[in-house]
Formats: C-alpha cells, sequence, structure tokens
C-alpha cells in the first residue's frame, strides 16, 4: 500500500463500533479523523473480524435501548466476542460512556455501573483528575492535571466493592476521578455517587480503558474544548511509535 | 415449567430510589417503615416439563444475565403447573 501523503508511517486504524442504539459512533469517529495519518472505520455489531485494526472505541449512547441495564445486552453481541479476543491478544480498547457500561458487563473492566444516586440524567462539562499518565490512552496527559469534558448519562455511578478498590489502587487502574477545578477529588463535585470519584478505569494490563465522560465532544475548540484529544493522540502515538504497553 | 425471579440491590449499596419511597411514606401516615429496596421482578417460562435441570439453568440465567452479581442480588421461585 502506498504511504499516505501527510506521513510515511502506516496509517493508524481505529475501529468504531455501533450497536443498535449507539448515537455517539459518528462524534468518535469523526473525532479520530482530525488527527493526521488516521484511517477510521465503523464495525457494525455483527462484525467479527477486526483484523488491522490499531484501536476498537466502544462509543456512546444506548445500545440495545438500556434495556434490563446498560450494557447488558450489548455484551452478547458476536462483535464483543472478537473484543474480547482482541483485549486478550493486547489489542486497545476504548469504552466512552454507554461503552464503559458494555465493558464493565462483558467482565472487560472491574466494577459495575448503577444509576446516578441523584437518579437524574446528568449532562454537564465536569472536571478530571489524570491519576494515571502511562497508560496509552494517557501518554499526552501529565498526572494530576486536571482537564475538562462533558458528562451526560443516567447510569454513570461506579461500584466496586471494597477489595476491589483497594486492588484498582495497588494496579494504577484508575485512570480518572472527578475534581474541582483545583483537581480536589471531593464528595461535592461527584457528580453521580461514583465510588472514590471514579470516572474511569482500566484493565490491570492497560490496554483496555473506559470512562464516563466524552473525549471526543472536546476535540475542537471551535465546540467546546481540546481537553479530549489527549486520549487520542496517546493512541495515536502508541501506534506508530510502536511501543509496548 | 415458570419461574419467577426477583432482583434487588445487594445489602450495603445504597438504593436511592428505595430511599426516596422510604422518605416519602411518614407524609402518608407510614410511619418506622425501613430498609425500602427498589429492585426487578421477572416472569419467565422455561421449555419442557419437570426438567430436572432447571433450577441449575435459572441460576446460570441469573448470574449471566438477568442479575449483575457484583450489584445485585436474585432469588427465583419455580413453579410446577
Amino acid at each position: 500500500m502506498p504511504a499516505s501523503p501527510q506521513t510515511s508511517a502506516p496509517p493508524v486504524r481505529f475501529g468504531v463500533v455501533i450497536f443498535p442504539g449507539s448515537n455517539c459512533d459518528t462524534d468518535a469517529h469523526d473525532a479520530v479523523r482530525t488527527f493526521p495519518g488516521v484511517r477510521a472505520r465503523y464495525l457494525w455489531h455483527k462484525d467479527t473480524e477486526l483484523d488491522g485494526l490499531d484501536c476498537i472505541i466502544l462509543p456512546g449512547g444506548f445500545s440495545y435501548g438500556d434495556y434490563l441495564r446498560s450494557g447488558a445486552i450489548a455484551r452478547f453481541s458476536p462483535l464483543m466476542d472478537a473484543v474480547g479476543r482482541f483485549a486478550g491478544d493486547g489489542g486497545l480498547v476504548l469504552g466512552i460512556c454507554n461503552g464503559f457500561q458494555v465493558l464493565l458487563e462483558a467482565g472487560l473492566l472491574p466494577g459495575a455501573m448503577q444509576q446516578n444516586q441523584k437518579l437524574k440524567f446528568i449532562c454537564r462539562l465536569v472536571s478530571l483528575r489524570v491519576e494515571n499518565d502511562s497508560l496509552p490512552f494517557t501518554r499526552a496527559y501529565s498526572k494530576g492535571q486536571v482537564i475538562k469534558a462533558p458528562i451526560a448519562h443516567h447510569e454513570g455511578n461506579y461500584f466496586i466493592d471494597r477489595d476491589g478498590l483497594d486492588e484498582l489502587e495497588a494496579n494504577n487502574q484508575v485512570v480518572l476521578r472527578y475534581c474541582d477545578e483545583d483537581g480536589e477529588a471531593t464528595a461535592a463535585v461527584n457528580p453521580n455517587g461514583s465510588v472514590s470519584n471514579i470516572a474511569g478505569v482500566c484493565n490491570r494490563e492497560g490496554n483496555v480503558f473506559g470512562l464516563m465522560p466524552h473525549p471526543e465532544r472536546v476535540c475542537d475548540a471551535l465546540v467546546g474544548g481540546t481537553d479530549g484529544r489527549g486520549v487520542f493522540e496517546s493512541v495515536i502515538s502508541r501506534v506508530t511509535s510502536g511501543a509496548e504497553l | 415449567m415458570k419461574a419467577k425471579v426477583y432482583i434487588t440491590p445487594k445489602a450495603g449499596i445504597l438504593d436511592p430510589q428505595g430511599l426516596t419511597i422510604e422518605r416519602s411514606l411518614p407524609a402518608l401516615g407510614f410511619e418506622g417503615v425501613s430498609n425500602v429496596r427498589v429492585g426487578k421482578y421477572i416472569e419467565l417460562e422455561l421449555p419442557g416439563g419437570g426438567d430436572a435441570d432447571a433450577g441449575d439453568k435459572l441460576d446460570r440465567m441469573c448470574r449471566k444475565l438477568l442479575a449483575n452479581p457484583i450489584i445485585e442480588d436474585f432469588e427465583y421461585e419455580l413453579i410446577e403447573e
């Protein structure tokens, strides 16, 4: 294949999953395509062929109407078996909002999601503190950095039991916390009741990352900010450098 | 064979719906009601009659799909017709 004109490196290939009821797939697709040297294609929930992809994005939305529990039905899609194998082989998987919920239900990430403590859908910009800056998804940030991204969910109240939380902390798997503008993760700024203000976690290996905020919605200064770009930049630089996890 | 499945938030997990209901009851004169938990009730019909594995199947259904054992407890009843 001829090299693309912008760069001599092979393109970084993203796959954006569409479940019935996904609604942030286009946002995610368009966000990654603002980066040079990126190719993105949509994956239907019945697809099982993920060859050649560097990163799979499970976007936000209401997969399968969020029936039973958010993500509970989507995890049984044919595609999710393939995503499980892809992740098992070290492939990068990013779950945003509903995508995070699907990863939790699929057991690819630890914990579970409950309804927001105040039982309201929350849609607003929040401050987030980067807790782990050494992941393939977060290397463009620095530890302790405060970024802003919108949340838009009714079930973002992350739960994990005491032992599970200790394990997350010990393995540096808490990636983002809700915080105030100074980076303090206080109860007052916890929007949804999440355990320990957790907004995003990764698996033990660090190649699967789920978060409730929407980085793809803050990739353009014209529409709200650019703080989310670091997530995709990190993935792209990880893939192009060929670095090991 | 019919089955009734009851799913409730695990003990120790905050249930805001239950709490809201609990706090509303005194306004109607029902004092002292505690531990209100809001869950789900699922009815289903299992194929065939007298399946010895029905309980085992139902248990697996609950663990894999009907409930999320991280945050929910479940109980079920099997009803012979």
